[in-house]
């Protein structure tokens, strides 16, 4: 862990020497989310709500969504722009360290620059929170902090299996964007609105239900039954890592370095 | 005219190779194309009003905003242009005997149209097989598409010379991402891809209106389900030919403004 830390803060110091073009990134990284939440807000003053959920409630579930996609894209990047380690061969380089492949990978790139993105829902949660009426409990924020952490961890799964793709085809795929940027719009709603195959492709293959439509559930107490089912489903969430890990596994066995 | 259409000609074939992308675009598109549509689907299942666009024209729109969305998109861009401006090599691009603005100006306007051809039809021919409700309909009549190809075209030529300004400002800057992020944040969001234009409130769809951006892609797609009627579309027409003409005499003076200027930085 420690040395990912350290990869962390020389990247860090890298990215800050060009400072107008980290801010100008920020800056964009801000608006584009930005622009996508006004378009929700003008649906919602229009048609009033989506299938009984309220502007403000869909407001929290896109907040959410849209952090963990920014946590994961910052500290995850590494996975995501695998193909050019892998094309180029550089990969090699990687497996000779004794350290293990996952960190450096990781710790092969970050966008810090995505701190636009989290501001921004970070603004939208705070802003959705405040003009939701919930009633408070401990469980409840334990249950939205679980959602990020959850959240981050199906889209990190994600990019690694993309990345994990790398090792049999060398190019990146494109098709992989359906998962990462298509699940995050689609998240962006709570999955009960979509068509029933859609809902449950996203929430028991790749666990997106998880992250946003039952733990809100819990938390705008509209469950039923067992509550404490809901508000522990993000965990599965988190769970969704481990045969990610695995497949990777697999994959750095089936390397075959591509030469110079 | 004819180096620019031999220029045009040469990236399209280009373009055209690059098939089994495209495929995987294909893939991509009908994903977003299926997703929006069911976002729309549930926001109109519990409305009372009658709204300004109807549940069929969206899903219409929405088709024509996946197949053709190299039409559309102003992040949709050509790096080499970029790596010319930055890195010096534009030094090359002065020595050849025509003028650069036509010349890029058909180079980008061929990459847009190669990718479009390989993308648009697959998509186009699954999306009317496609069963009730995702199915596209047919434009109400002939002459409707008709219009419809002619608003097609000219909001192409003007969404390219729109994308001229993106590389002009690089010639400031020197840096591509920032103009790209604002020009296709702003410019998306203002030709109806966030969501169309119909459904916005009022105050900002007097704003959309004003801009240029809207002839690219809302209104084109409007005329093709017929929610703009004929009469309109022919008045848009003529619009859209004299915002093209503007914008290309504007792009010319400050693109030959911006290359007066131009610092070949090293060899």
């Amino acid at each position: 862990m420690g040395l990912y830390f350290k990869y962390l803060l020389i990247l860090f110091k890298s990215q800050m020497e060009y400072r107008t073009s980290f801010w100008l990134l920020t800056i964009g990284q801000f608006l584009i989310p930005f622009s996508m939440f006004a378009g929700l807000y003008f649906l919602f003053e229009r048609f009033g709500q989506i299938k009984g959920w309220t502007f403000y409630e869909v407001a929290l579930c896109f907040a959410i969504i849209h952090m963990a996609f920014a946590l994961s894209e910052c500290f995850a990047r590494g996975f995501d722009s695998f193909s050019s380690l892998v094309a180029s061969g550089s990969f090699d380089r990687v497996l000779v360290r004794p350290r293990s492949t996952i960190v450096q990978v990781m710790g092969s790139k970050f966008e810090f620059t995505r701190i636009g993105r989290l501001l921004q829902s970070l603004i939208v949660l705070i802003w959705a929170l405040n003009n939701l009426s919930i009633e408070w409990s401990s469980m409840k924020v334990v249950t939205i902090i679980l959602m990020i952490i959850s959240g981050v961890f199906i889209f990190t799964g994600i990019f690694i299996l993309a990345a994990t793709m790398c090792f049999w085809t060398i190019q990146g795929l494109e098709v992989v964007n359906i998962f990462t940027d298509g699940g995050r719009e689609m998240a962006q709603y709570p999955l009960n609105i979509y068509q029933k195959w859609v809902t449950k492709f996203f929430t028991f293959v790749i666990p997106f239900g998880c992250v946003n439509y039952l733990p809100l559930m819990y938390i705008l107490d509209k469950t039923e039954g067992k509550a404490y089912l809901y508000m522990l489903s993000p965990v599965l969430g988190i769970i969704f890592i481990i045969p990610c890990l695995l497949v990777w596994k697999i994959g750095v066995r089936h390397y075959r370095s591509t030469g110079s | 005219m004819k180096p620019y259409v031999s220029v045009l000609k040469l990236r399209l074939l280009n373009g055209m190779q690059y098939r089994s992308a495209a495929l995987a675009g294909v893939a991509t598109q009908f994903f977003w194309g299926f997703m929006y549509i069911m976002i729309f689907e549930a926001f109109y299942s519990e409305t009372v009003h009658s709204q300004p666009l109807s549940l069929k024209e969206i899903i219409t729109y929405l088709w024509l905003q996946q197949s053709f969305l190299a039409f559309i998109m102003l992040w949709f861009r050509d790096n080499e242009l970029f790596d010319l401006i930055t890195t010096g090599n534009i030094a090359y691009e002065l020595c050849r005997p025509c003028e650069i603005y036509g010349f890029w100006y058909s180079k980008l306007l061929a990459q847009r149209l190669s990718s479009a051809i390989l993308r648009c039809f697959p998509i186009l021919l699954v999306a009317y097989l496609l069963p009730q409700p995702y199915k596209m309909t047919l434009p109400p009549s002939v002459l409707t598409f008709v219009l419809f190809l002619f608003a097609l075209i000219f909001g192409l030529l003007l969404l390219v010379s729109i994308s001229m300004f993106i590389y002009i400002s690089v010639f400031l800057t020197m840096s591509p991402i920032g103009s790209l992020l604002l020009f296709g944040v702003i410019g998306e969001f203002f030709s109806g891809l966030t969501i169309p234009i119909p459904l916005m409130p009022a105050w900002l769809q007097t704003v959309a209106y004003f801009l240029p951006f809207r002839w690219t892609a809302d209104f084109p797609f409007r005329v093709y389900s017929g929610n703009i009627p004929q009469n309109e579309a022919l008045i848009g027409i003529v619009i859209q030919i004299i915002w093209l003409v503007l914008l290309v005499w504007l792009g010319r003076i400050a693109f030959n403004k911006a290359l007066r200027k131009v610092v070949v930085q090293g060899g």
